[in-house]
This record gives C-alpha cells, sequence and structure tokens, in this order.
C-alpha cells in the first residue's frame, strides 16, 4: 500500500480523528511527523467542523428511575449523557473499528488471554484530578463479582484478574482466550470513573470527558457544557452546550423537531417519516445496524423439537412482507442467523431463505403434523408491529395446514413473563460490536438468554474456538459455520435486521457516517456532531 | 354557630379516618404482592445471606404492624424511603414533581373556574339563547375528545405559529413569567377538559332555583335580573357548585398523566407512571398516599366551604 493510498484506506474505515488516525497509520507502518503531516492533507477533504453552539436534542429513551450509576445505563439518554461525561479505555469507530481512548494502545499473549492496556498519560477528571490505574480498575471491578449487579456482568465471566502493572498499565488476565476483548471494554456499562474510598464512584458526575454535566433531572432532561481542558478537546467536542431532553410520547416529540424546538429526534414513527422528510429544513438520517427482530421457538418443545417444522415456519415466513408492512422499508432481509451484514463475519454466501408456501408445505407434511395447532406470544413490547407480524405468519401458515394461534400479551412485563418463557413468541435484540457478545449470550448451551433452549456440541465448540482464533481467515470461516448451523438447525425465525432512524434539522452538521454500536451514533452524538 | 362549628369538626373526623384507613389500604398492597422490597432492590442474582442482611438493614424483618407505624410516621414527616429503582430518598423525587403538579392544576384551575363560572351564571340568565346554546356546544365538545387530541389540535393551532413552546421540560428552572409561557399550552387543554362540568353544574343549580317561589317573589319585590342571580339564588346554589369545583380540581391534581405526556410536563402522573412500570413499589406507595390526600382534602374544603356558605345553616329558625 502507498502511503496515499494508506491515508485514503484509513479515512475510509472512519479514522477520523487525528489521534486515531495517527494510531493507526504509525501501525501500518508510517513514521508519526508523517503520518501527522498526512493527516492534515487527509482532513482537508472532508468538511471542518465549527465550534460554538448549543445542540438541543428530544430522546426517547430516558425515565425517572434513571440514575448516573453505569451498571443501571439500559437506553438512549443515559448511554448519551454518559458518553459525553465519560470516557472508556476504549473506543468503537463508526466501521467496528477498535479506536484507543482512556488507553493508547494494547497488546495481547499468543493465547489472547492476557491483555495489557498502557493508559494515556497527563490526563485530568473534571475536578483536576489525575487519572490513575485504580481508577481503572475500581471502574472495572464494579462489573465482576458476587455483588455485582451491572448489566455487564456477564461479558465480564471471563475476567479472571485485573492488575496494575506500574503507573501507566493495567493488565487484564482472562479465563478464556478472547481476541475481541478489547470491545468488551467499549460496552456503555464500562466507562471509566473516579474513585472515593477506593470504590469506584457510581453516582459521580465527575469524568475525564469532553463535557461537565451542569444539571440533570431523571427522566426530563440533563444540560451539558463543554469541558475546554478535557483531554479530547482538540480534536471533538465542537458544541458549547448541549440540552438533552426526555420526549416520549412519539407525536409530541416529532412537533418538537418539525417546530423546532429541538434539532435532532431518534425513533421517529417509520410510518409518518415520507411526510416529515418533507418539512422544509428537516431530514432523515438512515443507519444500518445489528439490531433484529427474531421469533424464537423453544427446540426441546414439541412441535418445535421437529426440525422440519422449524423448517417450515423458516419458509412460511415472507420476510419482505415484514420489512415492507412491519418496518415501512427500513429494514434488511434476515437469514434465520444473528449475524447480520453489519458484522465483520456476516457470511454473505450463505444462500437467502426464499419466500416459499410449497417447500414449507413438504416439511409439514414429511414430519406428518397437518392441522396441528401452535400458540405464538406476541406484544408490541417486543417491537412495534411484533403482533401485526405475528399474525402476518399464521395467515401465511394458514394454506399449508398449520394453524398458529396469535396470543397478544400484555406489553407490561413481556421480558420477565413471555419471553425465554413461552415456548414460541416475539423477541427483539440489541446491537452488538462483535459476533461472540451476540452468540455467547443467546446460542450456547446454558447461555443465560438461550432463548431457543439450542444445544448444540459442535456449535458450543466453534464459539468457543473462533472466539481466540488469531488467524483471521480461520475465523472467518469458524463464523460461517456457525452462521450456516444456526441458519439450518436453529429455533430462530430472524426476518429483518433493523435500520435506525433519526430526524435532524439543517443547524445541525454530521460527519455523515454513524457508529453502529447504539443509536444515535453508538451515543456519541453529543461530542461528535457540530452546528452547522 | 355552634351547631355550625359542630357539622365542620364532624366532617374534619372523617376525613382523617378516610386518610387512615387508605393507608393501611395502600400499605396492605404492597404486602400482598410476592417478594419484598430486599428482593427486589438486589434483583435475581443475589444470594439469600445478603437478602437477609439487607432485611434487617430495612427493618423487613419487624411485625408488620410495627413496620407499618414507622411507614406511616416517615411519611407524615415526609420521610417515604428509598426509591428501589433509583436509589434515590423518595421525598426529594416527589418534592419537586408535586410542585410542578400542582402549579399546572392552580394554573389550570385559575383559567377554568372564572370562566365557567360566569359563562355559567351568564348562559342561565340567558336560557335558551343562541349564546347559552352555543357557549354549551363548544363546552361539551371540548369535554367529548380526549385530552391528547385536545392538546394535539392546541399544538396544531398555537404552537405551529411558534407563540407557544409544546415541549414543557424546563418549567422546574424557567422563572415565573417563563413558566406561565412554557406551561400554557397543558394548561388551556386541561381548562377545556374541565370547564363543561363546571359549566353546566352552575348553570343547572341556578336554572332550578330561578324557578322557585322565593325568586318569583324577589322578581315581584323589583330585583333586576343581575341582582337576582347573584345575591338571591347563587347563595343557595353555592353548594353544588363548590362540590363540582372542587372534584374537577382534584382530577387536575391527578388524572393529568396524558396531558403530561403529550407535553413532556415533568409532574406527578409521569413519575408513577414510570415507577409501575418499574415495579418500584414504595414511589407508587407514596404518589397514591400524596393523591388520596389530595382528593380527600379538597373534598373537606368544599364541604366545609358549602356549609359555612349555606343559608339554611347561617340562618338557622
Amino acid at each position: 500500500m502507498s502511503d496515499r493510498n494508506k491515508i485514503n484506506y484509513l479515512y475510509a474505515r472512519g479514522h477520523t480523528t487525528r489521534r486515531s488516525f495517527i494510531a493507526s497509520a504509525t501501525a501500518l507502518g508510517l513514521g508519526a511527523t508523517a503520518a501527522s503531516g498526512l493527516w492534515t492533507m487527509a482532513a482537508a477533504q472532508t468538511p471542518s467542523p465549527t465550534r460554538g453552539g448549543l445542540l438541543r436534542a428530544g430522546l426517547i429513551g430516558g425515565s425517572t428511575s434513571d440514575t448516573l450509576d453505569p451498571a443501571t445505563f439500559n437506553d438512549t439518554f443515559m448511554i448519551s449523557v454518559s458518553h459525553a461525561i465519560r470516557d472508556h479505555l476504549v473506543d468503537v469507530g463508526y466501521d467496528n473499528s477498535l479506536q484507543p481512548a482512556l488507553a493508547e494502545s494494547w497488546e495481547t499473549s499468543q493465547d489472547a488471554k492476557t491483555w495489557r492496556f498502557k493508559l494515556r498519560q497527563g490526563v485530568s477528571f473534571s475536578d483536576g484530578k489525575p487519572l490513575t490505574t485504580d481508577d481503572v480498575i475500581a471502574s472495572l471491578n464494579l462489573h465482576r463479582g458476587e455483588d455485582s449487579s451491572s448489566g455487564a456482568k456477564g461479558l465480564f465471566e471471563t475476567v479472571s484478574d485485573i492488575q496494575a502493572d506500574g503507573s501507566d498499565t493495567i493488565v487484564i488476565t482472562l479465563s478464556a482466550g478472547d481476541i475481541d476483548f478489547p470491545y468488551l471494554l467499549t460496552d456503555y456499562h464500562v466507562p471509566i470513573l473516579p474513585t472515593k474510598d477506593g470504590k469506584a464512584d457510581v453516582m459521580s458526575r465527575i469524568g475525564t470527558g469532553l463535557y461537565t454535566l451542569e444539571s440533570f433531572e431523571p427522566g426530563v432532561s440533563a444540560e451539558l457544557k463543554r469541558n475546554p481542558d478535557a483531554w479530547q478537546a482538540g480534536e471533538l467536542g465542537f458544541f458549547d452546550e448541549a440540552r438533552i431532553l426526555v420526549i416520549a410520547d412519539n407525536t409530541a416529540r416529532q412537533n418538537a423537531v418539525i417546530n423546532g424546538e429541538v434539532d435532532v429526534i431518534n425513533r421517529p414513527e417509520l410510518r409518518l417519516m415520507q411526510r416529515m422528510a418533507r418539512v422544509q429544513g428537516l431530514r432523515a438520517e438512515t443507519v444500518t445496524s445489528n439490531i433484529h427482530y427474531t421469533m424464537p421457538m423453544h427446540m426441546d418443545v414439541a412441535p418445535f423439537d421437529n426440525p422440519d417444522f422449524r423448517m417450515a415456519m423458516k419458509y412460511a415466513l415472507n420476510r419482505e412482507e415484514f420489512i415492507e408492512k412491519v418496518l415501512f422499508g427500513y429494514g434488511k432481509v434476515g437469514n434465520d442467523n444473528p449475524i447480520g451484514p453489519g458484522f465483520r463475519f456476516h457470511d454473505a454466501s450463505l444462500p437467502q431463505r426464499e419466500f416459499d408456501l410449497d417447500k414449507a408445505k413438504f416439511h409439514i407434511e414429511k414430519a406428518e403434523l397437518n392441522g396441528i395447532q401452535v400458540n405464538l406470544s406476541a406484544a408490541d413490547a417486543a417491537f412495534v408491529g411484533a403482533v401485526d407480524a405475528a399474525v402476518l405468519m399464521a395467515e401465511n401458515v394458514r394454506n399449508i395446514g398449520v394453524n398458529i394461534n396469535v396470543v397478544r400479551e400484555p406489553n407490561d412485563g413481556y421480558w420477565s413473563n413471555i419471553w425465554l418463557k413461552k415456548p414460541w413468541c416475539t423477541c427483539f435484540w440489541g446491537s452488538r460490536p462483535v459476533e461472540d457478545m451476540m452468540l455467547s449470550i443467546a446460542y450456547r448451551t446454558g447461555a443465560p438468554w438461550n432463548d431457543t433452549h439450542i444445544q448444540i456440541e459442535q456449535l458450543d465448540q466453534l464459539i468457543t474456538t473462533a472466539r481466540a482464533e488469531i488467524d483471521e481467515e480461520k475465523r472467518r470461516q469458524q463464523y460461517a459455520d456457525i452462521q450456516h448451523i444456526i441458519a439450518e438447525q436453529g429455533g430462530s425465525l430472524v426476518p429483518a435486521f433493523a435500520q435506525e432512524v433519526m430526524l435532524l434539522n439543517d443547524k445541525v452538521a454530521t460527519t455523515g457516517k454513524y457508529g453502529g454500536g447504539w443509536e444515535m451514533d453508538g451515543g456519541h452524538f453529543i461530542k461528535r456532531w457540530w452546528a452547522a | 354557630m355552634a351547631h355550625m362549628w359542630r357539622l365542620v369538626g364532624r366532617r374534619l373526623l372523617l376525613a382523617l379516618a378516610i386518610l387512615f384507613v387508605i393507608s393501611i389500604l395502600i400499605f396492605g398492597a404492597l404486602e400482598l404482592l410476592p417478594g419484598d422490597a430486599a428482593e427486589a432492590l438486589l434483583g435475581q442474582a443475589a444470594s439469600p445471606e445478603t437478602v437477609a442482611a439487607l432485611r434487617r438493614d430495612l427493618g423487613l424483618d419487624q411485625p408488620l404492624v410495627l413496620r407499618y407505624l414507622s411507614w406511616l410516621a416517615g411519611a407524615l414527616q415526609g420521610d417515604f424511603g428509598i426509591s428501589l429503582a433509583s436509589r434515590q430518598p423518595i421525598g426529594e423525587l416527589i418534592s419537586g414533581r408535586f410542585q410542578n403538579t400542582l402549579f399546572l392544576a392552580l394554573y389550570a384551575a385559575a383559567i377554568a373556574v372564572p370562566i365557567s363560572l360566569v359563562l355559567g351564571l351568564a348562559s342561565a340568565m340567558l336560557r335558551n339563547t343562541i349564546f347559552d346554546r352555543l357557549v354549551n356546544v363548544t363546552a361539551l365538545s371540548a369535554i367529548s375528545f380526549p385530552d391528547f387530541f385536545v392538546a394535539y389540535i392546541l399544538i396544531f393551532l398555537l404552537a405551529q405559529t411558534g407563540m407557544f413552546p409544546t415541549i414543557a421540560s424546563g418549567v422546574a428552572t424557567a422563572d415565573f413569567v417563563g413558566r406561565l409561557h412554557m406551561s400554557f399550552l397543558p394548561a388551556v387543554t386541561l381548562s377545556l377538559a374541565v370547564s363543561a362540568h363546571m359549566l353546566r353544574m352552575t348553570r343547572a343549580s341556578i336554572v332550578n332555583l330561578l324557578a322557585s317561589p322565593y325568586i318569583e317573589m324577589a322578581h315581584l319585590k323589583g330585583a333586576g335580573p343581575i341582582r337576582l342571580v347573584l345575591i338571591h339564588a347563587l347563595p343557595n346554589a353555592a353548594s353544588p357548585i363548590i362540590n363540582v369545583v372542587a372534584i374537577n380540581l382534584a382530577y387536575l391534581v391527578t388524572g393529568v398523566v396524558v396531558v403530561e405526556v403529550v407535553f413532556a410536563y415533568p409532574g406527578m402522573g409521569q413519575l408513577m407512571v414510570d415507577s409501575v412500570s418499574k415495579r418500584d413499589v414504595p414511589v407508587v406507595q407514596a404518589a397514591a398516599l400524596i393523591f388520596a390526600c389530595a382528593y380527600v382534602l379538597l373534598n373537606l374544603l368544599a364541604d366545609v366551604l358549602a356549609i359555612l356558605t349555606n343559608p339554611r345553616v347561617l340562618h338557622r329558625r
């Protein structure tokens, strides 16, 4: 690769901050000074953000029970606030690539069990206290051990030890090799907090991030102010101030952006998108994500234990219709496995399952299940339109001798009473940056959220091997095999992968690229966007 | 006079008794639920030892009656314990939001009560005219539409022009004028929702009285129409009017969840809905107790005022 090509390659991969650019450029074998000069050259080709102004956002995804404790984060409002006031050891870039943050570099052993993270020097919290290894260790330990009630506890199960080595290095030891371990540190539950009395101060407003929290009223609003002394202040954090409001009512949120009371909203109603995009000065931004919708069947309960019945349902699922009628066109077809086109190791060569009622009927007859009655539990708590999706499914299979009785379940308590409990239901999966985070939590024997009760020894082994496989080609093959097994034998129907939609007005400018880890530019929109 | 104060005193005691019973019901409802606060706080992954330790800390190992009394004693001092979801003192969570709700209720009442009373009296005096019909049709239409629909219509008519904001999130930090401006649309929505009831009750009470012999007597003595209504009829119609105003005020304090949601107004209703969905029972308890108090106190106030303004009690023969 010539230097010029390297630059363009890095730019195409979303390395748009000077620091990460130089880090990657030097990794590609460019000298630091050369990289620095080339960065200026490449940066000249992209719009340069202006500084100043006030960002006003109206978001759904906040509640009166929100707190600053990262272990309790579960939705967009707190995730966005956290990313503005706190930093992680590692960040995810636009294309799912890892970017240095509070850790400026990292290395791992051959077996991917020992990880050494070198801390960035000269970083201070917003109260002036320097960042130390103690802060980092205490922050990571929040998600481990008996007493932890963190939402990230499952991710840290393989972490057996966290130690400091000198004043600038953290050594993390895993019980099983994991090539993608740094990705776990990008999870929104794992920001680095200041310590108080030897423990991470979870409720603290103090952070190393680009913004300081001026006011915070759970379920209502948060006001943020730019911190000119933040370590990243030279390259990100363009708005002087940001005011983030919780607006849970769809119509109210849409009104707010139409009337110009806020500059950006998340999750507009998809059926109204055509009309809203026509409003003067508004634009819709669409991001392909790893969010997907599923209809999991318990593979150890009749008739779902019959592979022919499962195959019949996969053929009887009309994915195009699902995207058109449930997602209003904002989606990409799924292929009955969770590793969609947004993942690095998505296997595009896996044949796309087509809607084919003749094949479905053939499998039903082969299984001698003609005239079978099954229940499908659905509620819009799973995803908006889940009940409609279940009814569409029931209509499609009526002609092949299967009677689906759609059970309309209450939204309240759906995730505790219906999902994982009923043998067939509708379900939603949030976005995860790497394959293993998805597979380990839902497709391994005994995994906590194994909602299909899938139990295939070969699959378990592949998941464990692929996690620690250093040779990328081998690894790609292993993940392809995994996708093949799940799509052919698994119990989950995956009709579609979602596209995330945001509505912005012309006062806000963005790079045009968005992080896919979570909505609103991966939750980083406050520091990445600028005033137009 | 002594007779009157006896009536008032009796009514006060009754209100206290009702509140006491309500507090027992609210506390008992929590006891009927499976599990307890310690389990809820620690989540599913908690070991039995930790749960037992937390139970001791929270005093959950005490007998039921003792726990009820300490909860009640705390509640009387404004201390409702700790929220399960946010681990914050409930008093802090509620106080600001309750003030917001009260502000909105009073704001709406300040618009709705005078307008309803004046229009009610006017349509009683001008009964069966075009004016009367028009007022009644308008009021009935406003009450017939759901709150959120009225809200959206108002947004369509008033907010599109940029005169009033549709999002009232910032009321807590704004100054008084800013508050009035920001919560104008929700207040008008609520006013429309409660006006018809008060207006029609006023009209009906006055129209009823105007047909009675003593009014006819006053008319024959030469009293003008305004004097007839205000001096002769209104005192005897006060009691039902006061009652209906009180009921509507109680509704304004307790029943405005939908309007809060539409305008993102940070009030009690939103807190209660969020807490119910998060199974945050102590917050729900506290909110329910406050709502119950608002209802009972407003009704008490209405009854006492009705007693005090009742000419039959004031001028006993």
